[in-house]
């Protein structure tokens, strides 16, 4: 839905530190440096803000867009229209402005084709881009990059953001090579400093310093995956490139070195090892999860399904690991490069016969890092595969998010028992439940004891790991693992709720990166005349909190980014008492929710539904 | 007279090296393998808690319960044992890897692992059990199966085989070996010069199918294997120079090589100079065989070993599945260092 029936045109009063901008260029142009330093400078000027980077799966030529929002009252969702653009690609300029709303900005780099408007009030600054990069010494690989930095400068300029804050954050982006930096700043200078001298602002968006944002930093899910996971002492990574969890164990690959070294001896402590298919990444995991290392791998759908085999088979060896999803747009190929929540299903159940994960579901890059280090603890204590669901917009855009807090609980290996305890123990047996928590001891390869070997195996087994067809036997040990599941909710992050300003009849439910979006509906809500609790869910089972939630409201929107309401499917089996308590609101773009839309929807459906009806 | 029973330099006897009875059929190929895998590790005098044991699915991957009680095993997947003994084989990197597949698991589902695992060249014996047909599916053609072979169900096999040791050999094993179930004096000696080798060793068994594969003009049945088995050379193993008893054989007769653990393998000459350590011999060999259809068995080829993934990581000398906690953290000044850059 397009809103461009606001009219901010009318009046003469400034818009500060709020503005929705679109930059629109070409991928393969180097863009995404300009549109980081811009982003990165709004933030060091301690303005809220979001950076969202749709692009195509496309190396060179297609068109990318860059949607940042800065927002001083901290709502950083995706709008769905613009108050700029910056027209780059003379292939969608065109379309790009149809996007703008009434009394919106475009800056257009003039040697592209004067886009027609005639259907509202745009202000248009024009960028004299190739008159301007004649004064630039640029070699000809470099150009098109260039041209970038210099719409940084003349937009920089125009929504009069300071120029050492251009200047600081540019340093920032090229810290390890100030003679970059250098000539980078002077091209932005020459941008900035065309439009002090030429531009006569007529628009009203302005950008004014506030505090510093000391507390946050700008990063992304997938780096702070990496971090959190090495923080956490993982031990054994086996991937394969998929977009858009690459970047995940790349940005591992980019800190391991250096945080991983032992302190004991200076090695290395910490394997990352790219093998030949997903099959191979799920199955070394597994490998090194078994032989006692803490051990993961990341992927996107098409990854997992690949995986899953063997993922049923560290269900049922009760093999520790960890599943990073980052999800894409499905099924099939779908949309490699857009962002979905549509994995869920699949992996709560993932696998044939009985089976059922735990899945953990950050809903923001901070989380990220922390379910990072936390899922390892989880996995291992459990000794069971931990899911973490994450997404295309979490993982691989930038945030401005909290900054990252140190584990505040030791490295927690399990039941792993070696040689001196396992003499402690009368008559082990690998499967054997003996704490009444139906997690048993669990002996790794190295252990030099005569009984701590056994035989691990996908086929029906004892509590002694032996071979075993006997059918109490075997649902003896599929009820303990079900069991000790259950008893694993305790461990897991249960649902951040954010109450209503006043008593509220209805709920809404949200996870993962929605949660921006999800806060601004249940603003725009109330600012409706509608009192909605919401909740973010964290993990799956879910617990007490998430069933009391859904409980003491009427009525519970679980708003989602698949097309059939999969948390709302999986709550409605699990809490099926309340099942008609839980209504669908899904949205399959693609793209971010916006929450505009969101708002908008519970709108209608609670006039539909509700007690107006 | 009182019956002494032999120990190995650990002091362990065979008994100690022995598994859960087998539940394969009774003279089945596979059963000669897990006899000579003790054996070898026996005499080998290598304690089987020093051993681990890695499979897939079918006869053959049931096997390693059948052999190393006192071994850690894990039978795993359809064609992806591969997978995970690179694994597993960080986890404690002293501990030799036993890799047990067949020639479906091997040559179909799992042909791309195991080309990769030979690349990668992750430290472990790597043995198919090859025997030309699927028995725990009860008869199926597999992909080594004889151009011509007729079975029970599904008639004539239309497809030519793949040669599992060429397919080694292209891929960049330093260590590859061919041997049969009924050869099991240079079976056993095969397996020990492959436990001493420090990278990636394979070895492929032919090893009959007594119930689905085994009519005498099957390539993998016991007849035609005696009938149609070449040996390239006599091939004898010993676990140190000094131990190598040189007196026993004919000046001009024989070659020695050493392994990387110090161990030696004599190897003498039956008809024909072949070079194990010269690529081309070992190609020409396998064209050959292959195409007039005998088994050339033995040590078919042999080079320096390059290194292996663990040592490609520079990880630390003790095992990686022992370092503590702490040593797994980095400290709370890193994350504050990290916080600072992402400003």
């Amino acid at each position: 839905m397009l809103d461009t029936t606001q009219d901010s045109v009318q009046g003469n009063e400034q818009i500060v530190n709020e503005v929705c901008m679109t930059i629109c260029t070409v991928n393969g142009s180097g863009s995404a440096t300009a549109n980081n330093i811009l982003y990165r400078a709004l933030f060091r000027m301690g303005i809220l803000t979001s950076g969202k980077n749709i692009f195509p799966s496309n190396i060179k030529g297609l068109p990318t867009w860059f949607v940042i929002r800065a927002s001083a009252r901290g709502y950083t969702g995706r709008v769905e229209y613009d108050d700029m653009v910056v027209a780059m690609n003379p292939a969608t300029i065109q379309k790009d402005v149809s996007y703008l709303r009434n009394g919106g900005v475009l800056f257009y780099a003039d040697h592209l084709e004067k886009p027609e408007i005639t259907d509202k009030e745009v202000i248009i600054y024009p960028m004299p881009i190739k008159t301007l990069m004649k004064q630039v010494d640029a070699p000809r690989n470099l150009q098109s990059y260039m041209e970038n930095m210099l719409y940084v400068g003349i937009v920089g300029q125009v929504l009069r953001i300071p120029e050492e804050i251009l200047k600081a954050t540019i340093e920032h982006q090229f810290r390890s090579k100030p003679a970059v930096a250098e000539s980078n700043f002077n091209i932005v200078k020459l941008g900035f400093q065309y439009a002090l001298e030429n531009i006569e602002k007529t628009d009203r968006y302005y950008l004014q310093q506030l505090p510093e944002l000391r507390d946050y930093i700008l990063t992304d899910g997938n780096n702070a995956a990496a971090l959190g996971s090495l923080y956490g002492g993982l031990q054994f990574c086996a991937w394969y490139p998929i977009t858009p969890a690459t970047s995940l164990v790349e940005s591992a690959i980019d800190h391991v070195g250096k945080l991983r070294k032992d302190p004991k001896t200076g090695k290395n402590t910490c394997v990352i090892l790219q093998v030949e298919d997903e099959l191979a990444a799920a199955g070394a995991a597994l490998g090194a999860g078994w032989a006692g290392l803490r051990a993961m791998t990341s992927t996107s759908g098409p990854g997992i399904s690949l995986m899953t085999e063997n993922i049923g088979l560290a269900y049922f060896t009760e093999t520790p690991m960890v599943i990073w999803d980052v999800q894409r747009v499905g099924p099939s190929t779908g949309l490699p490069t857009r962002t979905a929540q549509g994995d869920l299903s699949m992996l709560y159940t993932l696998g044939h016969g009985d089976t059922k994960h735990v899945i953990l579901i950050p809903g923001t890059v901070t989380e990220c890092f922390e379910f990072g280090w936390r899922s390892l603890d989880i996995a291992e204590k459990n000794q069971t595969p931990i899911f973490v669901l994450s997404d295309l917009d979490l993982g691989m855009n930038s945030w401005v998010t909290k900054r990252f807090e140190y584990p505040n609980q030791p490295i927690e290996r399990g039941k792993i028992i070696w040689e001196e305890q396992l003499e402690q123990i009368k008559d082990w047996g690998r499967y054997k439940d003996l704490d009444g928590d139906g997690i048993p001891y669990r002996t790794v390869v190295g252990n030099m004891s005569k009984k701590a070997a056994y035989f691990a195996r996908g086929t029906g087994h004892d509590e002694y790991g032996n071979y075993s067809e006997d059918p109490k036997n075997w649902s003896d040990m599929l009820n303990r693992i079900g069991a000790k599941l259950d008893g694993v909710v305790k461990d897991l992050p249960g649902p951040i709720i954010r109450r209503a300003k006043a008593d509220a009849d209805i709920g809404i439910i949200g996870m993962g990166s929605t949660h921006d979006a999800m806060i601004e509906a249940q603003d725009i809500l109330a600012e409706m005349g509608i009192q909605a609790d919401y909740m973010r869910v964290r993990s799956l089972p879910a617990n007490t909190d998430v069933r009391e939630f859904i409980a003491s409201h009427a009525r519970n929107y679980v708003v989602e980014l698949n097309r059939d309401g999969q948390l709302r499917q999986i709550l409605s089996l699990e809490i099926s008492e309340y099942s008609e308590k839980l209504i669908s609101i899904s949205e399959i773009g693609g793209l971010p929710l916006p929450a505009a839309w969101t708002a908008e929807s519970v709108f209608a459906k609670e006039k539909h539904n509700g007690k107006n009806c | 007279m009182e019956k002494t029973v032999e120990l190995n330099r650990l002091g362990l006897a065979l008994a100690d090296y022995k598994g859960k009875p087998s539940t394969l059929c009774p003279g089945c190929g596979h059963n000669a393998i897990s006899n000579q895998i003790q054996a070898a590790i026996w005499e080998l005098g290598l304690a089987p808690e020093k051993v681990m044991k890695i499979s897939g699915i079918g006869c053959s991957s049931k096997s390693p319960n059948y052999f190393l009680d006192r071994s850690f095993g894990f039978n795993g997947l359809h064609g992806r044992m591969p997978t995970l003994a690179t694994g597993a084989s960080f986890g404690d990197s002293s501990i030799k890897i036993l890799g047990i597949s067949g020639d479906g698991d091997t040559a179909s589902i799992g042909m791309g692992h195991f080309k990769h695992v030979i690349r990668r060249n992750v430290p472990m014996v790597y043995i198919i059990e090859n025997n030309g047909c699927y028995g725990l599916t009860k008869g199926q053609f597999s992909a080594t199966s004889d151009q011509g072979l007729v079975l029970k169900h599904q008639g004539v096999n239309l497809l030519p085989p793949l040669d599992l040791c060429m397919e080694a050999l292209i891929s960049g094993a330093s260590f590859v070996a061919r041997t049969f179930s009924g050869d099991v004096k240079q079976m056993k000696e095969l397996i020990k010069a492959a436990i001493s080798q420090t990278g990636i060793a394979v070895i492929d068994v032919i090893s009959p199918c007594v119930t689905f594969n085994n009519r005498d003009d099957a390539l993998q049945s016991y007849s035609w294997g005696r009938e149609h088995e070449a040996p390239i050379q006599g091939i004898t193993f010993f676990s140190s120079r000094e131990d190598m008893q040189l007196e026993n054989f004919e000046e001009g007769t024989y070659r020695e090589i050493e392994l990387p653990d110090g161990s030696y393998i004599v190897l003498k000459k039956i008809d024909k100079d072949y070079d194990p350590t010269d690529l081309n011999a070992a190609l020409d060999l396998l064209t050959e065989s292959y195409k007039y259809h005998y088994f050339a068995t033995g040590l078919i080829y042999f080079s320096e070993v390059p290194p292996t993934i663990q040592e490609q990581y520079d990880l630390p000398a003790e095992p990686l599945n022992r370092l503590t906690a702490d040593r797994l953290r980095p400290s709370k000044e890193s994350l504050e260092a990290i916080n600072i850059s992402l400003y």
